[in-house]
């Protein structure tokens, strides 16, 4: 058969065989004991035409309600934001996206420099030592920062506080269920993380202490005085944190952090129904060995001129095979080319703009809210996110919410008890005063 | 001598520019001193680049022209499945039903969705031959740990706590043993034959109660089906364990041959490389698992299921190993991957296979006179070359690479697998012409004859990228791993 993706015609085939010494492909495969092979056609849809497929996925995606025709409401790890439109010119050039892994630097330097760039710029925001080149999600990466902790101190226990993303807590467990490794939660308090059951809870086998900045609720911790009862106690401490919040939030390489990872979605990566997004890991210099993934380093060619290669290659799989730090090999390369482009584009300001706007939608939302009669959790130490009492099941007030169009905050009572009828509402710079007026009136008007 | 050298981002960085365009605020301004904790506050902005917009674009399109891609040229680079990348995926990706959608909405309001990614899954099991699969693993190394933590946990639910051993031969792919070690196992290497197959005898000493499960890549990293796949199945089972395969080589054997026939318990997918993904410059993946009826119990949460024409997240299920991942996969890639599986078909995934298999032969064949071919039978998808001759005359297989790039193609990959002295293994696909292998084929021999003649030209090669080698033993002893106007000076001094 013919198709457009293969370019071998009967004659070019005849030919080969020719070549190869032999009558018909299926030789080629006589190898395959009789046993196991396959001799039906495959039970799959038959194939459809470019425009017959482009039309039948366009109408499966109809089905979808998406942000560009609803007002989005709806954060919890993954946000709406602007998305510079250059973004998309850059990872759609195909020497980018048809490339495999710069394992060749001379024909790689395209993909190599922008890793480099990436990473010199998640160390800008976090003010960490150095990063990697990206990891899958902040989910894993928060994951493999706690099993490298467990490895650099030697210890088992792992202390994770509650307003860690749940699902992100679920991922450390499952991480650390493989190596053996125990995971204790620290209560939360008033949304943060309750300093004095973290006392009680740090001892000698606790090997880092892991929270989120801001938070789950989008509650700014008090990371220096978390760090500090880690460090006091040997223990490593990890971050995971928003890196668009850091435009206006002190980063956490200021405030004692080891490690920081995150997710870098929030900058140009659509939500795409929760990945592919962009996971970072960095960390401080005496961890620099340690880390897992793929870094790019400097260095320069025989005439001098500056070049960039994978570097200190020894800790990863396809070197020390069952010795490696981790066993993560494919990463987020296209997405962290994203992402850079998204910092770049924002720059020095922008950076410190779109997280400022965040921000203050967000307090406006939390006034308009409490001015309404609505109890909002936590002071002025938010970030885009609120946790809000609806006085009502959050399933039904979505319900009404979409109806209006708009999609609603996430339903704390799905993750958390005792928080029944609680919403975490997200307002991002994309949200319009009109749009943030029309949640506060539809909320109101159920209670009507 | 610096002038030459392609600028950073940061270097064509000017204080004032912008590259943005953000909305004036509608809401009051606020004073973020007031508010939040001093502590909490940014006291100095973050040193992003401050460019324009052209800056911007002018400057990756330069980095672009510094990078080979697949639709730049060949790439045969030996279990990496180089094949073209289809544009109707990345149009059907960019949809905004399917690229703007929360995964945390209310699943009646993203059934579209969940819609394709059931289809998928049903499409993946009958490539498979596997009974059920989860789209959940980001990429092939996270499929190969999600489904070792779940043989781990089949083996703990029948009270056979013993089994703390991983069989891996020792052709098979780095993250194989790296994976067995993140979920808590200890990796015992397999050795091979003559024949380059999986040595039966050693297999047979190594396995016993403490086998939680053998991995094996099938056509293996040589390029070579394992024939005596049944027998090892056997041995494997009889012994208590799973068998583990490793999909990264699945485009040779499409509709030939299942892994669910074979044997195998378990089954990871690259979907960025058989079915299309694409790569991305390394990522991202998707690694969807595979699994037999006995382990469907210990799949990751949530599992995706199907009621009465509703498509619903099923939380409960109590053996479950747990979440993988937050979410539900890199469904951005898997959606690409259906769209090529639905413009593929039976008939055109049947002909993938025969047509990646019959190239890979026919350069093999016209290649065997220049080079050692360590296993002379008929290949599949790929096959290994050794420069052990070459060797002799002082040209390293390293040497022979980097002069392909001067032909403009991308090397195959070099000092893999592990058991051919000086390899190259080469894998050309099937989206690849005759006139593509034959003009890689023509610069091979040419190689081959410098080699003899002028072996300089080899060794010194590249000649014509913009860049020479690359001083990586520089870049390891003094690390930069970022960029500091400070680090810069240095690296001109030095």
């Amino acid at each position: 058969m013919m198709h457009r993706y293969m370019p071998m015609t009967e004659a070019d085939r005849e030919e080969m065989l020719k070549v190869i010494g032999i009558s018909s492909v299926d030789e080629l495969f006589a190898d395959i004991p009789e046993s196991v092979r396959f001799t039906r056609d495959l039970a799959i849809k038959e194939a459809k035409s470019e425009s017959a497929l482009l039309k039948e996925l366009s109408r499966v995606a109809a089905k979808n309600a998406d942000s560009k025709q609803y007002a989005s409401f709806l954060g919890a790890g993954v946000y709406d934001h602007y998305k510079p439109i250059i973004v998309d010119h850059v990872i759609s050039r195909s020497e980018f996206y048809t490339a495999y892994t710069p394992y060749q630097p001379e024909i790689s330097q395209g993909e190599l420099q922008a890793i480099f760039e990436f990473q010199t710029m998640i160390c800008e925001l976090t003010g960490m030592d150095l990063a990697n080149s990206s990891m899958y999600d902040g989910g894993t990466a928060l994951a493999e920062a706690g099993t490298l902790a467990a490895g650099h101190t030697k210890r088992k226990k792992l202390l994770v506080s509650e307003t860690v993303h749940p699902e992100s807590r679920d991922v450390v467990r499952s991480y650390a269920d493989g190596q053996q490794i125990e995971v204790v939660t620290i209560p939360q308090k008033n949304g943060v993380t309750d300093i004095e059951e973290l006392k009680k809870l740090l001892a000698e086998d606790t090997a880092a202490v892991l929270v989120q900045y801001p938070n789950f609720f989008g509650q700014v911790e008090e990371l220096q005085a978390i760090g500090e009862l880690a460090h006091d106690n040997g223990a490593l401490f990890v971050v995971s944190s928003n890196p668009l919040a850091l435009g206006i939030l002190t980063p956490p390489g200021e405030l004692g952090a080891d490690i920081t990872v995150g997710d870098a979605q929030p900058f140009g990566i659509p939500e795409q129904f929760g990945g592919p997004h962009c996971g970072y890991f960095a960390v401080t210099k005496k961890l620099m060995r340690k880390v897992p993934g793929r870094l790019v380093g400097e260095t320069t060619d025989d005439q001098g001129r500056r070049g960039y290669v994978l570097t200190l290659q020894a800790r990863e799989q396809h070197i020390r095979r069952d010795k490696a730090t981790s066993n993560i090999c494919s990463n987020q390369a296209l997405n962290a080319l994203a992402a850079s482009v998204a910092m770049t584009a924002l720059g020095k300001t922008g950076a410190r703009e779109i997280a400022y706007q965040n921000y203050a939608k967000t307090h406006y939302a939390k006034q308009a809210l409490e001015n309404a009669g609505f109890s909002v959790l936590g002071g002025n130490a938010h970030f885009n996110e609120i946790v809000v009492d609806c006085k009502r099941p959050v399933k039904e007030l979505n319900k009404q919410l979409l109806g209006q169009g708009i999609i609603g905050g996430y339903d704390l009572s799905l993750t958390y008890e005792g928080m029944e009828n609680h919403a975490l509402f997200a307002v991002t710079e994309q949200r319009t005063k009109e749009e943030i007026d029309a949640l506060v009136q539809e909320m109101e008007a159920v209670h009507a | 001598m610096h002038n030459e050298n392609q600028p950073l981002i940061f270097e064509v960085s000017k204080p004032g520019r912008i590259g943005y365009s953000l909305t004036d605020l509608d809401v009051p301004e606020v004073d973020l001193t007031k508010l939040l904790p001093e502590t909490m506050v940014r006291k100095q902005d973050a040193a992003l680049p401050e460019v324009s917009e052209l800056d911007i674009m002018r400057h990756y399109t330069a980095l672009s022209n510094r990078n080979h891609g697949v639709d730049t040229g060949f790439y045969p680079l030996g279990s990496c499945t180089m094949k073209y990348n289809p544009k109707i995926n990345e149009a059907v990706a960019r949809i905004p039903g399917f690229a703007n959608i929360h995964p945390l909405q209310d699943e009646s309001t993203v059934q579209g969705a969940m819609e394709v990614a059931y289809d998928l899954q049903e499409h993946l099991c009958e490539i498979t031959g596997m009974d059920e699969v989860t789209l959940q693993p980001a990429a092939g190394a996270h499929g190969e740990w999600t489904a070792l933590m779940m043989i781990r946990a089949f083996h703990e639910a029948n009270g056979d706590t013993g089994r703390t051993k991983v069989l891996v031969p020792d052709s098979a792919h780095g993250t194989n043993p790296a994976s067995a070690t993140v979920a808590g196992f200890d990796t015992i290497t397999v050795s091979s034959d003559e024949n380059g197959l999986v040595d039966i005898e050693d297999l047979k000493a190594k396995v016993g109660d403490d086998t939680a499960a053998l991995m094996l890549t099938n056509p293996n990293t040589l390029g070579l089906f394992e024939e005596h796949i049944m027998e090892m199945a056997k041995i494997v089972h009889g012994a208590g364990g799973k068998l583990y395969y490793d999909g990264a080589n699945l485009n040779a054997v499409m509709s030939k041959a299942r892994p669910g026939d074979m044997g195998f318990d378990a089954v990871h997918l690259n979907l960025h490389k058989t079915f299309t993904g694409p790569h991305g410059g390394g990522g991202p993946g998707s690694g969807p698992v595979g699994v037999k009826k006995d382990l469907a119990a210990f799949l990751p949460k949530p599992v995706l299921e199907k009621n009465d024409g509703l498509y619903t997240f099923n939380y409960d299920v109590p053996q479950s190993i747990g979440r993988v991942k937050p979410f539900y996969g890199n469904f951005g890639i898997y959606l690409r991957a259906y769209t090529y599986i639905r413009s593929m078909g039976p008939d055109g995934l049947k002909a993938v296979t025969e047509n990646a298999v019959l190239n890979a032969n026919y350069m093999m064949r016209r290649l065997e006179p220049f080079f050692d071919l360590p296993y002379p039978q008929h290949c599949k998808h790929e096959f290994v070359l050794s420069g052990r001759r070459q060797k002799k005359l002082g040209v390293r297989t390293l040497d022979m690479a980097k002069r392909l790039l001067d032909f403009g193609f991308h090397p195959p990959t070099v000092y893999f697998p592990l058991n051919v002295e000086e390899g190259m293994m080469i894998e050309p696909t099937e989206t690849e012409s005759k006139e593509t292998l034959d003009s890689f084929i023509d610069a091979m021999i040419q190689i081959a004859k410098e080699v003899e003649e002028n072996p300089e030209i080899v060794q010194e090669a590249p000649h014509t990228t913009v860049i020479s080698r690359l001083d990586e033993t520089k870049a390891a002893r003094k690390p930069v791993l970022r960029y500091t106007p400070e680090t810069e000076e240095e690296l001109v001094k030095a």
